[in-house]
């Protein structure tokens, strides 16, 4: 078949492209801006998916609301406020770092670079460390659904269904984080080995895009989670 | 590579069928020759038990859909003919593609790995409804779901590639009207599949969870099994599974068969030698028909029990999308009108296609309106209907599509003959095999039975039928041996051709080195004037 081969092979078989040009740029594209708007738009689509991934999982999250508002409310009242908080206040800012990056992918200043997004991978590790404290915790009041599952009052097993989608949503979340991070990890060493140029920064570009679309699934989770029945603490 | 891997999946979900039709033919008697493969634990003696048979009719109904149909549709013919029809030097993204291609054999793997693990493969149905699917012990059911996963991930992948593709990789002068109705079919069916997919991976989770972790989001309080209450915590819904499940399964019904038009319009227009008619009026009715297609998933699920208003909401919508289907079958048959039909063996099965397409079509509407859905649900009635959709609907296509493809991609002509062959015995044993359904869904007989319903006494009447209809089958069988037996022979031996052996106009048959650009429509067949009747796209207008 002669698609879905590896494209470095011998890009330029047809004599017609007997000039240089960019090393990035893959031989089926006619110029560099044409791959890449092709590579945003494709990244663009992908985000696509996981929203309707995201939105078939919320509609669970929406169905049992409805059926269940009072276990939502107890279940909500379980999770702990200020290290959510935190989180958010970490995501939000790693998203800032990472469009800095971008920017400075795009002005041509590797280290700059370089220097934005070790920093945004450091705050998604941040983000992912209380996380696990988080988790931890829960698993200590036995609030792991499954077979040892405990908690107190008559809406036991609603509680329950409530923690497994915030487990379900978070772990999805966080996995999602950890495959940026390690995106991240590769974007930093090609950035590193001074690969972008102000001519071509596509993947920087995309992780960004990738990673700012993480971010937003977390503004969802945030108050659909945490901040169910939060409205009497402030009074 | 694609094409390859979805014919073999395509005909082990086809040896699972034949498997079971012999059990419905001769329920309890042993299956002769291949009965004692299967294993004490799945078929003592050869007599298949009830066990094994759910497992045969799950994954042939997984296999053939998701590991046979799209593949060969979108994987392969899409893969392929996509970027020669817009002449593009390649799909956007390469590397995508081939990703693309090994998610899909780990999920082909991972399925038929399960008929081996300890107790079997999953035997939940497709639709892997829950409660049963949740509580079905051994790994059979997991593994489905991981399958299932790593296939919905790779059409994913081919989605993003598709569109890329499609928007950024026309050839100059190949704007959005001049695209073939193949390329629209495979642009709407990459939307769908980019939408509805998801919601599956999303069900698959919370399944998996389910299954695994012990959650409860499909098991409801107070659930007993064999008269034994059971130690979860409730509390969850099993419809919710129905829901996620046929959001995405009722646009998958048009993954399967929007390929399939846009194959049969491409053969028809040339072999008609006249453009198609009413090629604007089919590009706007796919579009309303993938949209429509999001709207109408809970005429699945008459059953359970909605209120009217819903009900009636879904039953307007499914009424609506008839009429899209209806105005592109409508436009290919008055295509027919007036041309000088060539007969070629990938014409027969386009043809063959509209008649077969219409017949499933018009026995789809009692069941999407409730009242008549009621009786007719999970019976008979609904296999038959939607056989006729895949088997001589989209499968014929699919075959018309080889056929008619074949030189593009060997130089070399299949066997007319033996393609004759294979159409007439195709032809005939699918309808003998799927028209007494009707008659047996109408007289009650739900389907999934083990015995066939010979242990109910409404379906006495109807249960002779089983055994032509069995027959039927494995002479089909007989005939798809043609087939192979052609494709094979004919990569060696076939008759060698030049770069446009149907005297095509779209992109695909432009000769090699040509430079890719388009002048005009994509089916100017029989210009008034022209020196042939055919002017093809990349010809320069004077």
């Amino acid at each position: 078949m002669p698609n879905g081969v590896a494209v470095h092979a011998d890009p330029h078989g047809v004599a017609d492209h007997a000039h240089a040009h960019h090393p990035a740029l893959q031989h089926h594209f006619q110029t560099l801006e044409q791959q890449h708007e092709a590579s945003t738009l494709g990244m663009w689509i992908f985000l696509v998916t996981e929203v309707m991934f995201f939105g078939g999982l919320l509609m669970a999250y929406l169905l049992y609301r409805v059926w269940y508002p009072t276990a939502w409310s107890e279940g909500s009242l379980e999770l702990d406020i200020y290290l959510g908080g935190f989180n958010t206040v970490v995501l939000i800012g790693s998203s800032l770092t990472m469009a800095f990056g971008v920017r400075a992918a795009q002005t041509g200043e590797q280290k700059a670079t370089v220097r934005w997004l070790l920093l945004t991978i450091a705050l998604g590790l941040t983000f992912l460390v209380v996380k696990g404290f988080e988790y931890h915790h829960k698993y200590e009041l036995n609030h792991i659904p499954g077979p040892n599952f405990h908690f107190e009052g008559p809406f036991a097993s609603q509680v329950e269904i409530f923690l497994s989608l915030y487990f379900g949503l978070t772990g999805l979340h966080a996995l999602h984080m950890i495959i940026g991070c390690v995106m991240m990890g590769v974007i930093t060493w090609m950035a590193h080995k001074g690969r972008f140029s102000p001519e071509w920064y596509t993947p920087v570009e995309l992780a960004g895009l990738y990673w700012h679309f993480v971010d937003i699934v977390w503004i969802f989770l945030f108050p659909l989670l945490y901040l169910v029945d939060r409205a009497h603490q402030l009074s | 590579m694609y094409a390859v891997t979805s014919l073999l999946f395509l005909l082990v979900g086809f040896l699972l069928i034949l498997v079971i039709r012999w059990q419905l033919a001769y329920p309890g008697e042993p299956l002769p020759f291949l009965g004692e493969l299967f294993g004490v634990a799945n078929a003592p003696g050869g007599i298949i038990l009830p066990e094994f048979y759910n497992q045969l009719g799950a994954m042939h109904g997984t296999i053939m859909v998701f590991l046979g149909v799209v593949p060969l549709a979108v994987g392969a013919f899409g893969n392929y003919i996509v970027p020669l029809q817009i002449g593009a030097p390649d799909m956007a993204f390469p590397r995508l593609n081939l990703a693309s291609y090994w998610f899909y054999l780990a999920g082909g793997i991972v399925m038929l790995v399960s008929f081996f693990v300890p107790g079997g493969a999953a035997n939940n149905g497709w639709t892997s409804y829950a409660p049963l699917s949740d509580l079905a012990p051994g790994m059979g059911q997991t593994l489905w779901l991981g399958g299932m996963g790593l296939l919905i991930f790779s059409s994913l992948l081919g989605a993003v590639n598709f569109i890329t593709t499609i928007i950024q990789l026309r050839a100059p002068g190949l704007t959005w009207f001049r695209l073939p109705f193949f390329v629209w079919s495979q642009f709407i069916t990459s939307f769908l599949l980019l939408l509805a997919f998801p919601a599956l991976q999303a069900a698959a989770i919370l399944q998996a969870m389910d299954r695994l972790a012990g959650t409860s989001f499909f098991l409801p309080s107070g659930l007993a099994v064999a008269g034994q209450a059971l130690n979860v915590a409730g509390a969850g819904n099993a419809l919710l599974w129905q829901h996620l499940f046929w959001f995405l399964a009722h646009p998958e019904v048009y993954v399967l068969i929007l390929p399939a038009m846009g194959i049969v319009a491409e053969i028809i227009a040339n072999n008609t030698r006249k453009p198609l008619w009413g090629y604007r009026l089919m590009v706007y009715s796919v579009f309303v028909l993938g949209f429509l297609s999001f709207i109408v998933w809970a005429h699945h699920m008459f059953l359970t029990g909605m209120g009217t208003t819903i009900s009636a909401f879904f039953q307007a919508t499914t009424m609506i999308i008839s009429i899209p289907s209806v105005v592109i079958l409508s436009s290919l048959i008055l295509s027919l009108y007036g041309g000088s039909i060539r007969f070629t063996s990938p014409m027969l099965f386009a043809l063959a296609f509209l008649p077969m397409f219409g017949i499933g079509g018009l026995t789809g509407l009692p069941l999407g309106l409730a009242t008549t859905d009621i009786p007719l649900h999970d019976t008979n009635y609904v296999v038959g209907h939607f056989h006729y959709l895949v088997a001589p609907g989209t499968i014929f296509a699919l075959f018309a599509g080889i056929y008619y493809w074949f030189p593009r991609v060997t130089g070399r002509m299949m066997n007319d003959t033996l393609a004759r062959i294979h159409f007439v015995g195709s032809l005939i044993c699918m309808n003998v095999i799927f028209m007494p359904m009707f008659i047996q869904g109408l007289a009650g007989v739900n389907r999934r039975l083990w015995d066939g319903g010979a242990s109910y006494e409404h379906a006495q009447g109807v249960l002779a039928l089983n055994i032509p209809m069995s027959h039927a089958a494995f002479t089909l069988g007989f005939f798809q041996l043609f087939f192979i037996v052609n494709l094979f022979v004919s990569v060696k031996r076939g008759r060698k051709v030049d770069a446009n052996p149907w005297q095509a106009t779209t992109l695909e048959w432009s000769p090699a080195g040509a430079p890719l650009r388009a002048y005009r429509d994509p089916y100017e067949y029989s210009v008034p004037g022209a020196l042939t009747d055919f002017t093809p796209q990349g010809e320069a207008k004077p």
